[in-house]
C-alpha cells in the first residue's frame, strides 16, 4: 500500500487489514511516524509534546487493534516517557507507571505514537494555556485547534495518528473535536478509570477517544472500559461496546433544549454559520426517521457558573501536589511574598511552574473553598450540579437524545480570547451541563461555516453534540453513526 | 472588585507566590469571574441536597490489605532532592 492509501485508512480498517496480513503493522507505524516527526513539532502544528524514538514498534499485529499507532493526551502518565499535563511545573517528568486506560489499550495491541500537546493541566479551551505553546488548527494554521485536548485533535485531523486519547472535564474532549472536523466522546462519568490521569477536577474528568469516524470512537472506547481496582470511582460497564452499524433513526426522539439553542441569550450568540449547520443536521435526522421535539433544562443556563466554581475548587486541591518535594520543578526560596525556608520553596515553586490560567483556577478554586465563602459558592454550586442532572433525568423521559450545537463558534483565531477569562469559558456553554451531570456525550462533524474560512474558503467544521442517558453510548453512537453517514463530512482538506 | 489584601490571603492558602503585576490582574480577572459565577445565588435552592456523586455508584470499597507499592528509590527517583531515603526540603524555620 502506498503512504497515501495508508493514512487513508481508518483506524478499525487499519487494525482490520493488520490483522488480515494485508498490511505491515511496521509499514503502517512508520508512515505515522514519519509523518508525526515531520508535521507534528513546534515549527509545524506543534500538536507533540514527544514522539517515539522507536521507529519500528514492538507491538502485536495479532491482537484487536492490529498494532495502530496511538497518540495520547500529555496528563496521561506513561511510564519512562514524559507526562507533562503541559506544564512547566512538570516539565520533563517521567512517571514510574502508565495510566489504567493508556495501558488497557496497549494490551489491546495499540502502539504509543506520540504524546500530545494540551492546555496546562486541562485548564483551557484554545490549547493556548500550554507551557509547550499552542497547537494550531490544521484548517486554518492562525487558528486554535480547540482545548483542552487540543494535540489529540489536531493530529488526528491532520492525519498524523490514526486516533488519538484525551480527556474531557467541561468540554475538553468535544469542543476540539468539533474544532478540528472530527468525532470526540466523552464516556459516562466512571465508565473508564481515571487511574494515572494527572488530576484536574476527580469529579468530572473523564477519558475518552478523538477519532476519524464514529466506529473507531466504538473500537476505542470497548478496549478502555471497565471497573479498576486502582479508581474507586469507576465501574463496570453494564453491556459490551458494540460496532455501530446504525444508518436509520426510526422512531428516534430528539430533544432540542430551549436553554441550550439559539433562542438562548445565555448561549452568547450562535454563529449564524453554526446554526445553519445546526438546523440542517435536524432536518437530516428527521429524514432517516427521527422526530425532534423541544425540551426544557431550566437549569442549563447556570450550569457554566457553577462549573466555575467546582472546577476550580477541586483544581484548587488536586494541584496542592505540586510542592517542588516528590517530582518536578523546585525553585530556591526568594518570591515577592517575602516567604523564606519551606514555605517559601513552596510559593516560589508554584509561582515559577504554573501559568497564568492555572494559577487563576487555584486562586478562584481556593477563594471559593475559603471560610466565609464556602456556602455561598462552593455549596450552592453543588446544589446547582443536583437541579443540572434531575433536569436532564426528567428530559429523558420523553426524549432518547438531546442535541446541541457543540460549540457556538468555529474555530477563532490565535489570540482572539486570550484577555478575557469569561469569553473564552463561554466555549464551554455547551458542554459543560452534561459534564456536570455525568452522561455521555458524542461530537460529530456535521459541516462547515464562516464565508471564505478554511482552506478553499470552504469554511471550518462544525460540531454536532449528542447526549444520552448514563452508559448509554452504545445508542449514543448507533444514533451518530447513522447521522454521519448520512451528513458524509469530508475531512480531507486538514490532512497534512 | 476583590481587595488586594482578599487576593494576598487567597493567594497564601494556595501557597503561591504573586507578583505586582499577577495580584493587580487577579483583582480585575477573578472580580469578573466571580460577577459571572455569583448568578447561582439568584436561583432558588431550598431543600436541594449538594450533589455528592452523579452516577450511582456501590461497593467502593475493598479489603485492606497490605501489598507491594512503589519501591523506594522507584519513589525518590523524580525528587529534585533526596537525602538518605527520604525526600529532601528546606527546613522550615529557615
Amino acid at each position: 500500500m502506498s503512504e497515501s492509501q495508508i493514512i487513508a485508512l481508518s483506524a478499525t480498517e487499519a487494525a482490520a487489514a493488520v490483522i488480515a496480513g494485508e498490511l505491515d503493522e511496521r509499514e503502517l507505524y512508520g508512515v505515522y511516524h514519519r509523518r508525526a516527526r515531520e508535521h507534528g513539532g513546534s515549527d509545524a502544528l506543534n500538536c507533540f509534546t514527544w514522539v517515539s524514538e522507536l521507529s519500528e514498534p514492538g507491538g502485536a499485529p495479532q491482537r484487536p487493534l492490529g498494532g495502530v499507532p496511538l497518540a495520547v493526551k500529555d496528563l496521561f502518565c506513561t511510564k519512562d516517557v514524559p507526562s507533562q499535563s503541559g506544564s512547566k511545573i512538570l516539565e520533563g517528568y517521567r512517571p514510574p507507571y502508565t495510566a489504567t486506560a493508556v495501558s488497557k489499550l496497549q494490551q489491546a495491541g495499540a502502539t504509543m505514537l506520540a504524546k500530545t500537546n494540551q492546555d496546562e493541566f486541562a485548564m483551557g479551551s484554545s490549547n493556548e494555556s500550554s507551557a509547550f505553546g499552542p497547537v494550531r488548527n490544521p484548517w486554518d494554521r492562525g487558528r486554535v485547534p480547540g482545548g483542552s485536548s487540543g494535540g489529540s485533535a489536531a493530529a488526528v485531523a491532520a492525519g498524523l495518528a490514526p486516533w488519538a486519547l484525551g480527556t474531557d472535564t467541561g468540554g475538553s474532549i468535544r469542543q476540539p473535536a468539533a474544532l478540528c472536523g472530527i468525532v470526540g466522546l466523552k464516556p459516562t462519568y466512571g465508565a473508564v478509570s481515571r487511574y494515572g490521569m494527572i488530576a484536574f477536577a476527580s469529579s468530572l474528568d473523564q477519558a475518552g477517544p478523538l477519532t476519524r469516524n464514529v466506529a473507531d470512537a466504538a473500537l476505542m472506547l470497548r478496549h478502555m472500559v471497565g471497573q479498576d481496582e486502582a479508581d474507586a470511582t469507576s465501574l463496570a460497564f453494564p453491556e459490551p461496546i458494540s460496532v455501530p452499524d446504525g444508518v436509520r433513526l426510526d422512531g428516534v426522539r430528539l430533544g432540542v433544549a430551549t436553554q441550550l439553542s439559539a433562542e438562548s441569550e445565555g448561549a452568547g450568540g450562535i454563529e449564524p454559520g453554526v446554526a445553519a449547520a445546526f438546523e440542517a443536521t435536524l432536518k437530516l435526522a428527521q429524514e432517516l426517521g427521527a422526530s425532534i421535539k423541544t425540551i426544557e433544562l431550566p437549569h442549563a443556563p447556570h450550569a457554566l457558573a457553577a462549573y466555575y466554581v467546582l472546577a476550580p475548587a477541586e483544581c484548587s486541591s488536586n494541584l496542592a501536589r505540586f510542592d517542588g518535594v516528590r517530582y518536578g520543578l523546585r525553585a530556591e526560596p526568594g518570591g515577592e511574598d517575602g516567604e523564606r525556608g519551606l514555605l517559601g520553596m513552596y510559593t516560589r515553586t508554584r509561582h515559577d511552574g504554573f501559568g497564568a490560567e492555572v494559577k487563576r483556577r487555584i486562586m478562584l478554586g481556593t477563594y471559593a473553598l475559603s471560610a466565609g465563602y464556602y456556602d455561598a459558592y462552593y455549596g450552592r454550586a453543588q446544589r446547582v450540579r443536583t437541579k443540572i442532572a434531575e433536569d436532564f433525568k426528567t428530559a429523558f423521559q420523553d426524549v432518547d437524545f438531546i442535541v446541541t450545537p457543540t460549540s457556538a463558534t468555529v474555530a477563532f483565531e490565535l489570540g482572539a480570547l486570550t484577555d478575557d477569562p469569561w469569553a473564552m469559558y463561554m466555549n464551554d456553554y455547551f458542554t459543560v451541563p452534561m459534564s456536570l451531570a455525568g452522561i455521555p456525550a458524542i461530537s460529530i462533524p456535521c459541516g462547515l461555516a464562516g464565508d471564505g474560512l478554511g482552506p478553499g474558503g470552504n469554511g471550518l467544521p462544525v460540531g454536532f453534540q449528542i447526549a444520552g442517558p448514563a452508559f448509554s453510548e452504545n445508542r449514543v453512537m448507533q444514533a451518530a453513526h447513522a447521522l454521519e453517514a448520512a451528513i458524509g463530512f469530508d475531512s480531507a482538506a486538514a490532512f497534512a | 472588585m476583590i481587595e488586594r489584601d482578599e487576593v494576598l490571603h487567597v493567594a497564601r492558602l494556595a501557597r503561591l507566590a504573586l507578583s505586582e503585576q499577577e495580584i493587580e490582574a487577579m483583582q480585575g480577572e477573578l472580580s469578573k469571574v466571580l460577577d459571572h459565577v455569583a448568578k447561582i445565588g439568584e436561583l432558588d435552592l431550598d431543600g436541594v441536597p449538594p450533589s455528592t456523586h452523579v452516577v450511582e455508584i456501590t461497593g467502593a470499597l475493598r479489603p485492606d490489605e497490605p501489598r507491594p507499592c512503589l519501591p523506594r528509590e522507584v519513589a525518590l527517583a523524580s525528587a529534585p532532592a533526596v537525602s538518605d531515603d527520604g525526600f529532601l526540603v528546606p527546613s522550615p524555620q529557615a
